[in-house]
This record gives structure tokens, C-alpha cells and sequence, in this order.
């Protein structure tokens, strides 16, 4: 298979596996925790990286998403103990982490595969050049898009196994009590699947550009429907088109492909934000205009979901 | 570290990081008033393809022409980020992660594809990212200082109402202020602050030189104008340490360390600093929960000896026991300070109470029993709806209230369920 091929199909592992946790953040307004991990996993990759070398092994890595828990676990005491509001919570966290990343980076400069571009945007370009081969010299295709499609099936398998624990303590977390679902337990296994995500796309896509993934494609999907299921689905296939877009836009002005896959997700938002059949500004407006006397009641005036 | 001072170009960094870090903290004391911290991140994030795009315009690194493609990238963000909310039935959160990722995403993008064509003079456009402190010259710091000191006469001369819009935003509409005008200024005042700090930390870190300091100040005072000068204070000192640092260790980055120094400022204030830190809080809550105990444990020594009206026979653990649910730990825990102070003394296998105890434990149930006859004759509820109400107040009524819930209900000397109210002889 060809390397554009490869670039795409990590790509869309990524985009899917950060959009599917993502419909759980958006709708739990958790979206810039999701930002916060993604920057806080920083200083646990960068150790990773410094005990294993350039082949961080899958073991590394949930110890680097430990760091990403440990953020999510500090945003909660900043807010309940410390009594800190939450935007001022989040962002002392992810800027301290983050910081300290970006410091033993430096420190280990000439000891680590890992620059400060690096950490923002990903090398996703070179993911073809990583193979597994075998001792016959067979190859088995880029490492990190096994790792990848391992992460994927597990957050897949997580969903499946949680979801009802997942879908209740997201939209009635009241309810949720009431039957006994502990919501601190789906808190932090949702935390625990997002830093995991974010530590292993992280090579491929950097910090910054998870968040795309994570917020962007099912705040897209968000705008198209009503139905939860749906929501998944839809943004997995967001997923895919984003990365296919981006990969040739990048080609075509020979820029970051994390970067143009992030602004082909944002072209499609826009599409929907103004085009979505039940929800676009511009198709409520067409709509609006049919019925020109009696003042019109678009859909967002009847939210559905947790809006509160 | 003597030739730090004496090398003019460290000089001349150091200036530049402090009166950046301190512009902003003072600014950013509105940011973190507002709730707006994850804004000023999303802005911060948001002014990358402004930058690239002033460079694309005017084909140079002048700091001017990238501060005002930044200023209106970050204002366009602003307005996108409100759109959204208001258009959509997207939330605040999700919005500003949104246009956060997306410009950033397209700013890396036209950044990459620009050190792509290989156009020479690009380099030191991706210092914007982390910041590039140690490379500013001195036109760079009269720039910056400029900045500083616009943002500082614009929050003297509007201390007012920013204060009264950051604080109670409906209150200022409702009186007539143009808060729009003011949010229109703050926000500005954001977005400069933005654009200028990111020359210090870059654009991830931004977030913590607005709100760090400010969330820092917060926890040693309850005064905005004390709270303004201690998060200038603290950034001063942090912009002070990352650029000696970095000077130091010529590999360390400045910016990081900036943000390394704010949060620990940060986390030991919030951990430290009186009456708001969690010590003192944790402290004081232990205090009133050991207070209210022992309290208990004396009010029982009385109810144990009323029947009788014999209240210093001495009493063993079961006793106490027996007619209130106290944990054993705790109970032991209690008897033994309690001794220690001198409310009980100690007299074969049990406590008895010394004559201060008595007193005291008198005082408790006058307390408790004089609380339930207010309950009950200004409150009017019945008899058996009182006693809740009595057991948490008990512990906080002061003399002076004592006194005038005495005047108030005529000295009674019963409660409403005709037990005695105490008073010593």
C-alpha cells in the first residue's frame, strides 16, 4: 500500500477514536477538559519517550496517560477543595503540565525524538516510515496505525460495555444517582479513555490537534442530529472525510496535514452550521422566509439534549 | 549571577518579559472576574493565522505589523466564538475548544506551508509558538512596554465600571451603562494583552499569564485593587525567574519557566494563603468540628446528670455512650482534650466535670434550650420540630446574641418541652 494510503488511514483512527469520546465531552460541557488533557499528557509522553527510547511501547504509554488522569483528578480538587472557579481550574492545570512537558523536552533535546513543533502538530507525514517487520523482513505496515486500531477497538469495546453508564451519567446524572451509577466512576473512566487517546495519537497529530478531533467533528454532528447513536456514527464518518480532505490539501499547498485535516473539520462545520437540513442558520432562514407572517420558530428554540 | 546584569541584552529580555507578564496579569484580573480564562486560552491560540497572514502581507517580522494581525485574528475569533453560541445550540465550552483547534490548526497549517517555500526571512515566525523572549531587541521592548503601559491607563482611567461590569454585569446594564462599550474595551484590552504576552510564552501558555496570577492574588484578598497589585507582583517575579533561567541555562526556554514560576506561586497561595487556602480552611473546619464535639460530649455529662440534678458524678465511655451516637474514636478523642483543657478530670474508669465544665456544659444546653423556645415562640413551631435546629445552632450563638435572646423571650426558665433551663446558682 502506498504511504498516502497509510497517512489517511491513521488519520481517520485518530479522528474517530478522539470524536466518538468527544460526543460524550461536548454534551457533558467537558470539551476544554478535553483540551486540558490534551496538553497535560505532555511531560508523561516526553518520559515515555526518555525510558524507551524511540519505540515507546504500549506499557509507556498508559503510564504517560496516568499524567492525563492525574490532570483530570487535579481539575476536580482545584474546583472542589480549592474552590477555584472551573475555566481558572482547567487552565492552571494544562498550563502547569504543559509547561513542564515543554521543559524536560528541552532538558533531554539531544536524548529524545521529540521537538517542540513536534509536540504541537505531529509528524503524522512520517507514520508510513515507521514499519513493523518481521525477522523475514515481511511488513506488516506502520506501527503506529496497529496502535492506533488497538486503541480504537478498546474505546469502541469501552463504549459498547459503558454505555449505559455513559449515556445516563452524561444526560441525567440525577437519574443516573438515583439508580445507583456511581457518576465519579464514569467521569474518570471517560477521563482515563481520553488521556489514553490523546497519549497515542499525540505522535501522529500533536497536542492542539486532538482537540479538533475531540470537539470539532461532534459539535458537527451535534448540528445534524437529534439522536445520540446517530451522533456516534455521524462523526465517525466526519472522521474519515476530514482526514481524506486534509490529506490532499496538505498537498496541495504543502502544509501540515494535522493542520489541514483540522481545517478540512472545520470547513464541514461550517457546512453545517449554515447548510444542516434540520438546524443551518441559512436553512432556517429559507425556511423562516416560507412562512413570512406568522414569526417563526426554528428548531434551536426547542433544544433537545442537556441544555440547561 | 553577576553578568547577567552586566550583559545589556539580558537586560533588555528581562525588561521585555516583565512588562509583558505584568501588562497581562493586570489585564487578566478582569479575564478571571468574567469567568473568560478559557477565552483568553482560545484568543491566545486564534491570533497564529493573523500572525501568518501580516507576515504574508507585509513580507516582514516587524513586530508591529504581527501584533495587528494577531489583534484582528483574535478579535475575529471573539466574534466567531459568540456566533456560535448564539446561533447554535452549541455551549460555550464546546464553541470556544472549536474555534480554538480550528485557527490554530489552519495557523499551523499556513505556518508550515510558509517555511515550506522556503522563504528566507521566515525564520523565527514558529517562535510564536513558545514564545521568543530570549530573541526580542530593544525596539521589540519599547513596543511591548507601549503596550503595557496603554493597558495599564486603560484600567486606571475605566477602574470603575470594568470593575461593576466584571462583577455584576446586570446591575451595570440595568443602571443605564453602556456595557457594551466595556466589554468591547475589556475585550480589546484582552486581545492586545494576547497578542503582545505571546512574544513571552507562545501562544499554549498565553492562558496562564492572563489568569495564573490573577487566580493566585485572588486567594490572599478579597480587594480587587489588592488583588491587581499582587498578581502584577507575582508576575513580575515570574517573568523576573524565566529569563534568568533561561539566561542561566541557555538551553531552557523562557516562556515555560515563566508559567513553571506562576504555578507554583499559584499552587502555594492556593494552598497556603490565610482564611482562603485549603491549609487555613482545612484548619478551621477541623476546629469547629472538634469544637462541636467536645461540646457534645459536655452537654451529655449534663443530660447523663439531670435526672438526679447531680452532675459531677463521674462517668465512664459506655455511660456517654449509651444515650448519644458518638464514634468510640472520637469520643476518646474528645475526653482526652477535654481533660486537657480542664473541663473533666479524670477519676477511676470514667471523666468527671470540674467546675468550668460545668459551667460550660450549663452554657451549651442554656443555649440549646434557650434557641428552641425562640424556635418555638417567634417561629411557632412545635415543640418536636425544634430540637434539629437547636443542636447546630448551640455551638455558634455568641453572650451578646445569649443576652438578647434572653431580653427577647423574657428570661424563661423552661423550654418548650418544660425541661429547665440551666443556670448556674
Amino acid at each position: 500500500m502506498s504511504d498516502s494510503i497509510w497517512i489517511i488511514l491513521t488519520g481517520s483512527l485518530v479522528a474517530i477514536s478522539c470524536g466518538l469520546l468527544g460526543c460524550f465531552l461536548i454534551l457533558r460541557k467537558m470539551a476544554m477538559v478535553g483540551d486540558a488533557i490534551s496538553h497535560a499528557v505532555l511531560p508523561g509522553i516526553v518520559i515515555a519517550y526518555l525510558v524507551s527510547g524511540d519505540r515507546v511501547g504500549i506499557l509507556p504509554l498508559v503510564g504517560a496517560a496516568a499524567v492525563g488522569l492525574f490532570a483530570a483528578v487535579m481539575i476536580e480538587w482545584l474546583y472542589r477543595k480549592a474552590r477555584l472557579q472551573t475555566d481558572a481550574s482547567i487552565g492552571i492545570t494544562f498550563t502547569w503540565l504543559f509547561a513542564i512537558g515543554v521543559i524536560i523536552t528541552s532538558y533531554f533535546s539531544g536524548k529524545i525524538d521529540l521537538d517542540q513543533e513536534c509536540i504541537l502538530y505531529g509528524e503524522i507525514a512520517y507514520v508510513p516510515l515507521d514499519l513493523i517487520i518481521d525477522s523475514a523482513g515481511n511488513s506488516f505496515g506502520p506501527r503506529p496505525f496497529w496502535i492506533l486500531l488497538t486503541v480504537l477497538t478498546l474505546i469502541v469495546g469501552f463504549i459498547i460495555v459503558g454505555y449505559r453508564g455513559l449515556f445516563l451519567t452524561t444526560f441525567d446524572p440525577g437519574f443516573a444517582a438515583a439508580l445507583g451509577i456511581s457518576t465519579a466512576f464514569w467521569h474518570y473512566s471517560l477521563m482515563g479513555a481520553v488521556s489514553l487517546t490523546t497519549v497515542v495519537s499525540f505522535e501522529s497529530v500533536g497536542a492542539v490537534l486532538v482537540v479538533a478531533f475531540l470537539v470539532v467533528l461532534p459539535a458537527t454532528a451535534y448540528l445534524l442530529t437529534d439522536d445520540f447513536k446517530r451522533m456516534l456514527v455521524i462523526t465517525s464518518i466526519l472522521g474519515v472525510t476530514s482526514a481524506i480532505g486534509g490529506y490532499y490539501l496538505a498537498l496541495i499547498f504543502d502544509g501540515s496535514i494535522a493542520g489541514a485535516m483540522t481545517i478540512a473539520a472545520g470547513v464541514q462545520f461550517a457546512f453545517a452550521l449554515f447548510f444542516s437540513p434540520s438546524k443551518g442558520i441559512l436553512i432556517n432562514r429559507i425556511k423562516a422566509g416560507d412562512i413570512p407572517s406568522t414569526g417563526s420558530l426554528s428548531r434551536q428554540d426547542f433544544p433537545l439534549g442537556n441544555k440547561q | 549571577m553577576s553578568n547577567f546584569w552586566n550583559d545589556p541584552n539580558a537586560i533588555i529580555v528581562l525588561l521585555g518579559t516583565v512588562l509583558l507578564s505584568m501588562g497581562a496579569a493586570v489585564v487578566g484580573n478582569f479575564t478571571f472576574l468574567r469567568k473568560r480564562a478559557l477565552v483568553g486560552d482560545a484568543v491566545a491560540h486564534s491570533v497564529l493565522p493573523g500572525i501568518c497572514v501580516a507576515f504574508l502581507i507585509s513580507g516582514s517580522k516587524d513586530p508591529i505589523w504581527l501584533m495587528l494581525g494577531a489583534v484582528i485574528a483574535g478579535w475575529i475569533s471573539l466574534l466567531v466564538m459568540d456566533f456560535i453560541i448564539r446561533k447554535t445550540r452549541l455551549k460555550a465550552d464546546t464553541a470556544t475548544g472549536l474555534v480554538l483547534s480550528v485557527f490554530f490548526g489552519l495557523g499551523i497549517f499556513m505556518l508550515t506551508s510558509i517555511q515550506h517555500s522556503g522563504n528566507a526571512s521566515q525564520t523565527g515566525l514558529d517562535k510564536f509558538l513558545f514564545g521568543n523572549a530570549a530573541s526580542m531587541m530593544e525596539r521589540d521592548v519599547y513596543i511591548f512596554a507601549g503596550t503595557a503601559v496603554i493597558l495599564l491607563i486603560l484600567t486606571l482611567v475605566f477602574y470603575r465600571p470594568f470593575r461593576l461590569v466584571s462583577f455584576n454585569r446586570e446591575f451595570a446594564e440595568s443602571i443605564g451603562m453602556p456595557v457594551w462599550f466595556y466589554e468591547f474595551l475589556l475585550s480589546t484590552m484582552t486581545v492586545l494583552a494576547v497578542a503582545s504576552g505571546i512574544q513571552a510564552v507562545g501562544v499554549v501558555l498565553m492562558a496562564a499569564l492572563l489568569i495564573t496570577p490573577a487566580a493566585a492574588g485572588r486567594y490572599w484578598t478579597d480587594k480587587l485593587p489588592i488583588m491587581m497589585l499582587l498578581s502584577a507582583l507575582f508576575a513580575g517575579i515570574s517573568a523576573w525567574g524565566g529569563t534568568w533561567v533561561s539566561f542561566a541555562v541557555p538551553s531552557m526556554p523562557t516562556g515555560p519557566w515563566i508559567i513553571m514560576f506562576l504555578s507554583i506561586i499559584a499552587i502555594t497561595s492556593i494552598l497556603i494563603a490565610p482564611q482562603r487556602g485549603i491549609v487555613a480552611r482545612n484548619r478551621l473546619r477541623r476546629r469547629n468540628e472538634s469544637k462541636i464535639l467536645r461540646e457534645n460530649i459536655l452537654k451529655t455529662f449534663y443530660y447523663l446528670g439531670q435526672a438526679n440534678r447531680d452532675f459531677k458524678i463521674p462517668r465512664t465511655a459506655q455511660d456517654l455512650l449509651e444515650i448519644r451516637g458518638f464514634s468510640v474514636k472520637e469520643l476518646q478523642l474528645g475526653l482526652r482534650l477535654e481533660s486537657k483543657i480542664g473541663n473533666l478530670v479524670r477519676n477511676g474508669n470514667g471523666w468527671a466535670l470540674s467546675d468550668e465544665g460545668l459551667a460550660e456544659s450549663f452554657r451549651i444546653v442554656r443555649l440549646h434550650r434557650l434557641w428552641e423556645m425562640y424556635l418555638n415562640k417567634r417561629l411557632h413551631l412545635k415543640p418536636d420540630h425544634v430540637h434539629q435546629g437547636a443542636e447546630a445552632i448551640e455551638h455558634v450563638i455568641t453572650p451578646e446574641l445569649e443576652k438578647l435572646l434572653e431580653e427577647e423571650l423574657g428570661h424563661p426558665t423552661l423550654d418548650p418541652h418544660q425541661s429547665e433551663i440551666p443556670y448556674l446558682p
